[in-house]
């Protein structure tokens, strides 16, 4: 048994330590909201924060994840950023199939974190590893900057 | 913990239920006439619902299309509650169960199925009169209520009025008043200057739940007792499973059953990371007797050697061999498209349950009847007994719509194998989704074309080489005289006033890799070679690449009207801005008619020395007929160019030997962020009832890239992707 800190919640989880977190998420505690695209930290899709750090949950071993504060797409709503990020989103209708959106959300709000008036380079360098097939990457990009004005 | 969210028609009651505490509404199908099912004794077909209304004020939209990102239940959902004046803030949408006579695609007949960017264009007049044989039977229940004349009533934003008395209604107050109306056989629909919703910016309806983790895909199915699938899939196309070794997998903790199924041998685990772990210590030996095991080179070599020779024709005008023999210059080129994975952000997977009644599916379901016939058959039920629940599908491009239902069968052959009981969700891995086959066609493209001293086209001829989508598939009737229409629209008939034209096709049927549509279809190869084709000889005759156009499309003004209109907003004639040192600059343009929508792209490229190249703009028209929600027609043309734009420039899948050479995002790249360039849309106004925006922006996009990257080096592309190599300074 592991205990994990997931969204401010102490959670007791029994997995094998190799386990990626993605698949304790998902299929351990059915926090489906974190989404599997490819297994091997090349879309992230899967992006959570660890720490405050965005990672790849599909490539980070359970083990790695134990002691450490967890934040999902369902908990990133009650933390300012996070809110504003999601209204960013939806006052713009950035989202189309929605898979991937997820994990855009997670590593725009672990930008805007960082950094409160990101550039365009800036945002490049923050979502290049987060594919979106349906390339809604001109509204991501325009919904960072919406969520950056609303933060300023 | 177990909570799924799926809302589904079929879970509910209809008419039965009209007493109760929802109304259902029913509408004739098509033109027919007919009337709802209280009214049945006089009706002679079977009605269709597509609206309920709850005492609780709620407007449900009943979606009988799949939304898989495209927009379609928010459309849709804007022309129920135009006609019903309906608040936007009380509609909800829900996905209809699989029914080919209620929820038929009116543009395929009787099945059920979204794609071919029909959604909102077969739906339009449909769910018109849904939403106003509701409003009118809420208006009729409100006068007997009231007792006042039904004409002195109006109705606005969700609610009924009666001006001069003052009273008021919501939906839901006048729910069971409404329920003894039987709906009018006839309805008057608005005029398009009192539209509220449609052509206004209204928000999506699956944006929030989208945005906070809570939208329900397939993969994120979870049944009480449920199993999770991962199977190990031949590394050829026509291999079958040999003999297998699943000691290894059944000793990993959580596997529960290894079984051999038709499509190779599935280890089912009580979650998706056991069944992956058990999968990889599987040891399969394949019969590869019947395996395919051709490389791309080798099926490019074939494709060039069959163009050589003359095909079955597929459109003929006047005399294209005479008129290029009389030519006073002639140019020839040949284009090569590789295949192309759809590689859709959810790999394919199903849910499926078997009991004693029937079986049930979870799945982001494209063609609903046509997996619920395959079903059927599988497990020897009538249709109705296969229940679909038709949940968001994280993308698709085509890949959902499988003509041979391969991944939902799948799924079904190991419940099959499994026994009845626990219900089993099938997961392919990335690498299983890129590997499966069902990609874009190859093609392999020969032109030719003739023009006089004037620089006047006079002649063309087009060849086309790639194996037929349609062939053996459930949809193999639609193949006349030996032409799979997939494999030349968008070339056969072109626009442009050309007196002599011949387009002909090969399809080799001794290729063994599964194909399928991939969002435009055959658009994603004709309007490259065609409108590459069109610029250089543009070129060669010294003409502007637009007047040149515009002054052969006098036929065709819609293509003329969103050509115009791309060219002025992107400044076209006007210098480009000069590049940094080491830069070359150009614009190109491309104009193409799909599925009854007209689009222009005017692309705008900078090309570094090295080769390596940037689109920087993007300024797209578009003709879409009336435009229900202009935001959503943005999008979808955002989209399409990101899309599309993978294909310029990253690459395809290829095979060796027979086995495919990509295997997951690192080999066959997306679009990320810093790659897509500025979009600007510009919709032309329209009265003509509405055609699709889910496809027709992305053909044109390639063609403008590879005629602006020319306009910058002087270089044509031959085949895509295009390689920096092919634009070295």
């Amino acid at each position: 048994m592991v205990t994990l800190n997931i969204n401010g919640k102490a959670t007791r989880v029994d997995a094998e330590p190799d386990t990626p977190l993605l698949w304790v998420l998902r299929d351990t505690l059915q926090l489906t909201g974190t989404k599997f695209g490819c297994g091997m930290a090349l879309c992230g899709a899967c992006t959570v924060h660890l720490d405050g750090q965005p990672v790849r949950s599909c490539s980070t071993p359970l083990s790695a994840a134990a002691g450490k504060k967890i934040v999902t797409v369902e908990g990133v709503g009650r933390e300012r950023v996070g809110k504003v990020v999601q209204e960013a989103w939806q006052r713009l209708d950035v989202v189309q199939c929605g898979y991937c959106q997820s994990g855009q959300i997670m590593s725009a709000v672990a930008l805007l974190e960082k950094n409160r008036k990101p550039t365009d380079a800036d945002i490049d360098n923050a979502m290049g590893g987060n594919v979106c097939r349906c390339a809604t990457y001109v509204r991501i990009r325009a919904a960072i900057h919406e969520a950056a004005n609303s933060l300023a | 913990m177990t909570t799924i969210r799926i809302e589904n028609a079929s879970r509910r009651h209809f008419l039965q239920g009209a007493a109760s505490l929802t109304l259902a509404i029913y509408v004739p199908a098509g033109q027919a006439a007919g009337a709802s099912k209280k009214a049945a004794s006089a009706a002679t077909i079977e009605p269709n619902a597509f609206l309920r209304i709850g005492q609780d004020n709620s407007v449900t939209v009943i979606s009988k299309h799949l939304e898989m990102g495209q927009g379609s239940y928010t459309g849709l959902a804007t022309i129920v509650a135009e006609e019903l004046d309906a608040d936007w803030s009380q509609v909800r949408v829900e996905s209809a169960p699989a029914d080919a006579k209620r929820y038929n695609n009116l543009s395929w007949g009787p099945a059920q199925g979204t794609g071919g960017s029909t959604a909102v264009g077969n739906s339009w007049e449909q769910l018109r009169k849904a939403g106003a044989s509701a409003r009118a039977m809420l208006v009729a229940a409100a006068a007997r209520k009231w007792q006042v004349p039904p004409a002195e009533i109006t109705v606005a934003n969700g609610v009924v009025m009666h001006q001069a008395s003052g009273r008021k209604a919501s939906f839901g107050e006048l729910v069971s008043a409404a329920a003894d109306e039987v709906p009018p056989p006839n309805v008057k629909l608005k005029e398009p200057k009192d539209f509220k919703l449609i052509g206004k910016r209204i928000a999506r309806k699956d944006n929030t739940d989208k945005t906070t983790g809570k939208a329900v895909y397939t993969q994120d199915i979870h049944l009480p007792g449920m199993l999770t699938a991962v199977v190990a899939h031949a590394p050829r196309f026509g291999a079958k499973v040999k003999s297998f070794d699943a000691a290894k997998a059944r000793a990993v903790k959580g596997v529960v059953n290894v079984l051999q199924i038709p499509t190779g041998v599935a280890v089912l685990a009580k979650d998706t990371w056991s069944a992956k772990k058990g999968r990889d210590a599987l040891t399969v030996e394949w019969d590869e007797s019947a395996a395919f095991k051709l490389g791309s080179e080798q099926i490019l070599e074939k494709y060039r050697e069959l163009a050589k020779s003359p095909g079955t024709v597929a459109s003929r005008t006047g005399d294209a061999d005479k008129a290029l023999s009389a030519a006073a210059h002639t140019l020839e080129a040949t284009y090569d498209f590789p295949y192309l994975a759809h590689a859709a952000m959810e790999p394919m997977n199903c849910v499926v349950q078997l009991g004693k009644d029937g079986c049930e599916v979870w799945n982001g379901d494209q063609m609903q009847t046509g997996d619920q016939m395959a079903l059927a058959k599988l497990f020897g039920l009538a249709p109705e007994q296969v229940r679909i629940n038709t949940l968001y599908a994280g993308g698709s491009f085509g890949r959902r719509a499988n003509k041979d239902s391969d991944y939902v069968l799948e799924a079904a052959n190991i419940v099959k194998a499994n026994g009845a009981g626990a219900p089993v969700k099938l997961v392919w891995l990335r690498e299983d989704d890129m590997r499966a086959g069902y990609y874009r066609p190859m093609f392999h493209h020969r032109l030719s074309a003739g023009l006089d001293e004037q620089g006047k086209l006079v002649g063309w001829r087009h060849r086309l080489v790639g194996q037929s989508v349609l062939a053996g598939s459930p949809f193999a009737a639609a193949i006349k005289d030996g032409i799979d229409p997939t494999s030349v629209e968008g070339a056969h008939k072109l626009p442009y006033a050309i007196a002599n034209m011949l387009v002909d096709l090969h399809t080799p049927t001794d290729i063994h890799v599964p194909v399928l549509w991939w969002r435009s279809v055959g658009s994603t190869h004709t309007a490259f070679s065609t409108e590459c084709f069109i610029d250089e000889l543009a070129h060669a005759a010294k003409k502007d690449p637009v007047a040149w156009r515009l002054s052969m499309l006098g036929q065709h003004p819609r293509h003329a009207a969103v050509l115009k209109l791309a060219a002025d907003k992107a400044g076209w004639g006007t210098p480009l801005p000069a590049g940094q040192a080491g830069e070359r600059r150009g614009r190109g343009v491309a104009v193409h008619e799909s599925f009854k929508t007209y689009v222009a792209q005017v692309a705008e490229v900078t090309v570094k020395d090295d080769g390596t190249f940037r689109v920087e703009r993007i300024v797209c028209a578009v003709d879409c007929g009336i435009a229900i929600n202009p935001d959503i027609i943005r999008a979808q043309v955002e989209g399409s160019v990101g899309l599309a734009l993978a294909t310029v420039m990253n690459g395809g899948i290829t095979l060796t030997d027979g086995k495919v050479d990509q295997s997951n995002f690192h080999d066959y790249q997306p679009v990320r962020i810093a790659d897509m360039p500025r979009v600007e849309v510009h919709i032309v106004p329209s009265s003509a009832n509405p055609s699709g925006i889910g496809e027709p922006a992305v053909p044109p996009l390639a063609p403008a890239v590879a005629n602006a990257l020319a306009a910058a080096t002087g270089k044509r592309a031959r085949k895509l992707p295009i390689t920096a190599d092919m634009l070295k300074a």
